[in-house]
């Protein structure tokens, strides 16, 4: 893949026109206040929503505020979940969470969602993403919500510290990568399969850089799928992942009982945007993939790990548990079984989604075939909750990051791939292609 | 705000990927942070810890600071005494630490034209990099000033610190 590029500092001689500007320029000019920024400079961004979570949220903010002897800069932008340890499994995550929900009554932060789903994931469902925004989150994951068209940004604990009591961050502008879809996928393949490719091929190192994802497969996906390209840009090791506003934005806001702001349909680059780099992938072309131990970056079409034999599938987490997800499990697993001696756990990423799927029979199908079902949470995915891998075990996993020791004993061996090929594992007991199972 | 002065020290050249294991090594962990700084890029140059001097600056290569997010990579350059880092990249979490702990870094496209040992004064709020011994002299992006505020006051904690104990006046 390309060299590690320019980085901030290389475009800042490329003129003052106003043209040429990226979504996430124009969304960091507008959230610093001015009328353009360029890649490689800093600039101080006001945050339009701050989430925090459990994880890293108030037990990590809480004694610092007091510390310093403040209060909130503004409750009404915060967005709080309690998603990482629900259902509290022991004395210590109970204590976090009852954390959490003090804290929420304590500044009086209304949009507070107790065991309701996984942050992330509540951000789109609840239409509280609007196309322009500018988000600060607490977790790596925050990128997930650049599908509604807004620049959402992952920072650490001490940092949103910062920015609860400020209400501002410091932004490098970064340079911004385009990924261009093209073509209509395959059955079998969906949004996570382009997200494995693009792990092996753009790398796990683009700091400073935002990825933009565009063109007709794009154009055609709902924003849960838009959203998984955004999720993993924190595994492509960007700044931020997102996707120009259109009539799927709006019609998600909708959707979730929300008005779109009036200016939504502006959140677009500029036709002659200055990109780093263009990189076309025609999706049609795209086999489903895997990614094999220790990280995303080690994947392959699926017929190179296939005949590996699992112990455990998951479908969980804010990447792959969404409604769409378990209509896929459940188009693979309709009238089969999930092998003898394999497990296959389903955690749905929302109490609404649980909801949903229940309704429609979704979850009729899963449980008929052998499936276990998992509370709404982040669970298995960050070893925090049921469904934590033992030594050596095999899992496949339609989650985000098989980093070493993540979901349980560190000698255990996750591999990732999408809800298809996850099911699909499921019931081949070994690694399987999906598209075996799609008549 | 009033100017910052500008920094000047002897250039410390590394090459691309240095990571951030090299400058805080795992195994100093539980080792006090002076401890630490002692074996800070011992893994590259085995005299850095030793000889660098206050105000040093170091100029490296492509993607400084790669690697684990631990903060003590930046806080032990701090601890050293470093003055400024000078990067063509620096890996994202590194770059942040490193302000937020009140290290000057600034992308420096051209790095590769210090040499070791050369005397440099760099004004970060300016963006300019002059090499005193060639009389050269570099525009590079500069920090803005009211970043420059944090990284002045020692980091962003320290920063918030002194800002809440002022009233909240709107800064531009
Ligand atoms: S589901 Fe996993 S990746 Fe997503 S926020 Fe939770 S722990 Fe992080």
């Amino acid at each position: 893949m390309a060299e590690a590029g320019a980085g901030p500092g290389i475009a800042a001689g490329c003129g003052a026109g106003s043209a040429g500007r990226t979504l996430a320029q124009k969304i960091i000019a507008r959230a610093s206040g001015r009328s353009q920024v360029l890649p490689g400079e800093v600039v101080t961004c006001r945050a339009d929503l701050v989430l925090l979570l459990d994880s890293g949220g108030p037990r990590r903010i809480w004694p610092r505020l007091r510390e310093l002897g403040v209060g909130l800069h503004d409750a009404g932008r915060i967005v709080l979940v309690n998603d990482h340890f629900v259902p509290a499994v022991d004395a210590g995550s109970a204590a976090i969470l009852r954390l959490t929900r003090d804290f929420a009554r304590e500044f009086g932060i209304h949009r507070f969602f107790d065991m309701q789903g996984i942050g992330h994931v509540l951000l789109l469902e609840r239409g509280l993403v609007q196309p322009g925004m500018f988000i600060c989150g607490g977790d790596s994951h925050t990128s997930n919500a650049g599908a509604g068209a807004a620049y959402a940004m992952g920072l650490g604990a001490i940092e949103m510290t910062g920015v609860a009591v400020t209400g501002e961050i410091w932004v490098p502008v970064p340079e911004t990568i385009r990924v261009d879809c093209s073509g209509r996928f395959a059955r079998g393949v969906v949004a996570k399969d382009i997200m494995l490719q693009l792990c092996r091929e753009l790398g796990m190192d683009n700091a400073f850089r935002a990825i933009e994802y565009g063109g007709t497969a794009v154009a055609a996906m709902p924003l849960a799928e838009r959203a998984v390209l955004c999720n993993m840009a924190a595994e492509l090791g960007a700044e931020t992942g997102l996707v120009e506003a259109d009539a799927t934005t709006l019609a998600a806001l909708q959707a979730a009982g929300q008005q779109p702001v009036d200016d939504a349909l502006a959140w677009r680059s500029d036709v002659d945007a200055r990109y780093l780099e263009v990189h076309a992938l025609d999706v049609a072309a795209l086999a489903p993939q895997v990614a094999a131990p220790h990280s995303p970056a080690n994947s392959a079409p699926v017929t190179q790990f296939a005949g590996t034999a699992i112990d455990q599938a998951y479908i969980g987490s804010c990447m792959g548990a969404k409604l769409g997800d378990l209509h896929c499990v459940a188009e693979v697993l309709r009238g089969r079984q999930v092998a003898a001696g394999v497990r296959l756990l389903v955690a749905p990423a929302s109490q609404r989604i649980w909801a949903a799927a229940a309704a429609d029979g979704t979850l009729a199908t899963l449980t008929a075939a052998g499936a276990t079902l998992l509370p709404s949470g982040c669970g298995a995915c960050a070893a925090l909750g049921a469904g934590v891998l033992g030594e050596d075990e095999v899992c496949i996993s339609s989650t985000n990051r098989n980093f070493r020791g993540r979901m349980g004993a560190s000698s255990a061996q996750v591999y990732l791939g999408s809800p298809y090929t996850v099911a699909a594992s499921a019931v081949a007991g070994r690694i399987a292609d999906p598209r075996e199972f799609l008549a | 705000m009033s100017p910052v002065a500008p920094l000047a020290g002897r250039a410390w050249l590394f090459g691309d990927d240095i990571d951030t294991d090299v400058m805080a090594p795992g195994l100093y962990f539980k080792a006090p942070l002076e401890e630490m700084a002692r074996h800070c890029l011992e893994a590259v140059d085995p005299a850095f810890a030793a000889s660098v001097r206050p105000g040093d600056i170091i100029v490296a290569g492509r993607r400084f600071g790669v690697g684990s997010a631990r903060e003590q990579a930046a806080m032990v350059l701090v601890q050293l005494g470093v003055g400024a880092v000078l990067a063509q990249s620096f890996g994202r979490i590194f770059y942040r630490n490193a302000l937020n702990f009140g290290l000057p870094a600034l992308f420096f496209p051209a790095a590769g034209e210090i040499l070791a040992g050369q005397q440099l004064e760099v004004e970060p709020v300016a963006g300019l990099v002059r090499n005193l011994d060639t009389g050269r002299e570099y525009r590079v992006n500069g920090i803005p000033a009211h970043l420059m505020d944090m990284v002045a006051a020692g980091g962003l904690v320290p920063f918030l610190r002194q800002r809440l104990s002022r009233p909240p006046a709107e800064q531009a």
